[in-house]
């Protein structure tokens, strides 16, 4: 497709209009931001848990990002954030050899004992 | 979804008086509920031309960053931006039911709610600082921009927390948490991009050159501030620590401060007299004109 088909949109006078590239094809295809998981630890909560992910440049940006897409409800007072490309995950292939061996140890809950009425957060 | 989680959607979805839908829906005043007498010893015309200065500001330059959404060059930032665009419209329509209610207490009429200040008042009514109406040009611009405004408005709003004026006081306060972040925001970028490539980096100063004239306004005096004093902040009084910020954030962004005549105001008046630029009136368009087309109108 020629360059001359397509023209940018404006945004109402706060965007420009000419000189923008606003073709599409293969020269447009701009490189992508990388991935960055996000984890948060919530007012009541102990633990960060895994929110989402996001785009950015660099890990303080995803930081700016993190909190402007997953905190914008008052949702959390941490906020943590790695490469996706850094976490090293166990395969779905794996999923036997990895699991399945815990599920007919039932001796490793500790399901044998009688637990006094007086001990909390069993 | 947690019972917290709940009540939020719950209160979105509750049905309030107000059906006016081109103001959007469910908005109660607010200042409901807060004592909004004005304090002895404050000439309450004065209070109320004041918070709409400042209400003024937060309104169109809210507006100028809602022209931006969908046209982000990231999603991420898209939804920073909009935060940022949020934030300013809450300040802007607590600031301008301020305004209502201190002018009701001038004995001006009733006193207008924010709805009316913000839908019905024409141009030269509108008492915003130019840089606040400036259109950006690109990405550059919109960051040099948000940069200053937010560093100035910063100093000011730290000010006005310890205004006479208890509930300019508490707007301010708030205000402040808010605009923190949105001076962080911009000066990163500004610092990315100055601090950038040779193309950004060029981009990155030709914008501050180009929003710098409209600096020198914000630190104009105004008749109206002298008339308060102890409740208003002195406009003079916050170039030297708003300049502080901004060339700390240029040195890191290996910018220079740009060395450009200022807007010159047009018969002595510039936005805080209500004599705007031309792109003013197309904003007041896009802003107003539905509302002024469907008055009160309801769902």
């Amino acid at each position: 497709m020629s360059t001359g088909e397509f023209t940018a949109e404006g945004g109402h006078g706060a965007v420009p209009v000419t000189k923008v590239p606003a073709a599409t094809g293969p020269e447009q295809v701009r490189s992508t931001w990388p991935l960055y998981e996000v984890f948060l630890r919530g007012k009541r909560g102990l633990n960060h848990v895994h929110v989402g992910s996001l785009h950015a440049a660099d890990p303080q940006m995803a930081l700016r990002h993190a909190r402007d897409l997953y905190t914008r409800r008052n949702e959390g007072v941490s906020i943590w954030v790695v490469a996706a490309a850094d976490i090293t995950a166990s395969s779905p292939d794996e999923k036997d050899p990895f699991f399945a061996p815990a599920g007919d140890k039932v001796y490793r809950h500790p399901t044998f004992y009688d637990i006094p009425d007086d001990v909390p957060h069993i | 979804m947690s019972e917290d989680e709940f009540a939020v959607y719950q209160s979105l979805a509750q049905d309030t008086e107000d059906h006016r839908w081109a103001f959007g829906t469910g908005f109660t005043d607010p200042l409901e509920g807060i004592d909004t007498s004005v304090p002895a010893g404050v000439d309450p015309a004065a209070l109320a031309a004041y918070c709409l200065m400042l209400g003024d500001d937060a309104l169109i330059y809210s507006h100028r960053l809602q022209q931006w959404m969908t046209r982000m060059p990231e999603l991420e930032e898209e939804t920073a931006l909009a935060n940022v665009a949020l934030d300013l419209l809450g300040q802007a329509r607590m600031l301008l039911a301020r305004a209502g209610r201190a002018e009701a207490a001038a004995g001006l009429g009733p006193g207008r709610d924010e709805d009316q200040l913000a839908f019905f008042r024409d141009e030269h009514e509108f008492r915003n600082v130019r840089l606040a109406e400036r259109a950006d040009g690109d990405f550059a611009e919109l960051v040099a921009r948000l940069a200053i405004f937010s560093a100035w408005r910063l100093a000011l709003l730290d000010r006005l927390a310890g205004s006479g004026d208890p509930v300019l006081a508490a707007i301010a306060a708030k205000g402040v948490k808010e605009v923190t972040y949105h001076r962080d925001y911009a000066a990163q970028w500004v610092i990315r991009l100055g601090d950038g490539t040779a193309v950004s980096h060029a981009k990155m100063q030709a914008a501050l050159e180009a929003v710098w004239p409209l600096v020198d306004e914000l630190f104009r005096p105004d008749p109206v501030t002298a008339a308060l004093p102890g409740v208003a902040a002195d406009p003079a009084s916050l170039r030297g620590e708003v300049e502080q910020v901004l060339d700390a954030v240029l040195a890191e962004a290996t910018l220079e401060r740009p060395q450009v005549a200022p807007m010159a105001p047009v018969a002595g008046k510039t936005g805080r007299e209500g004599v705007h630029t031309e792109t003013f009136g197309y904003v007041l368009a896009e802003l107003q004109s539905l509302a002024r087309a469907h008055p009160d109108a309801t769902w």
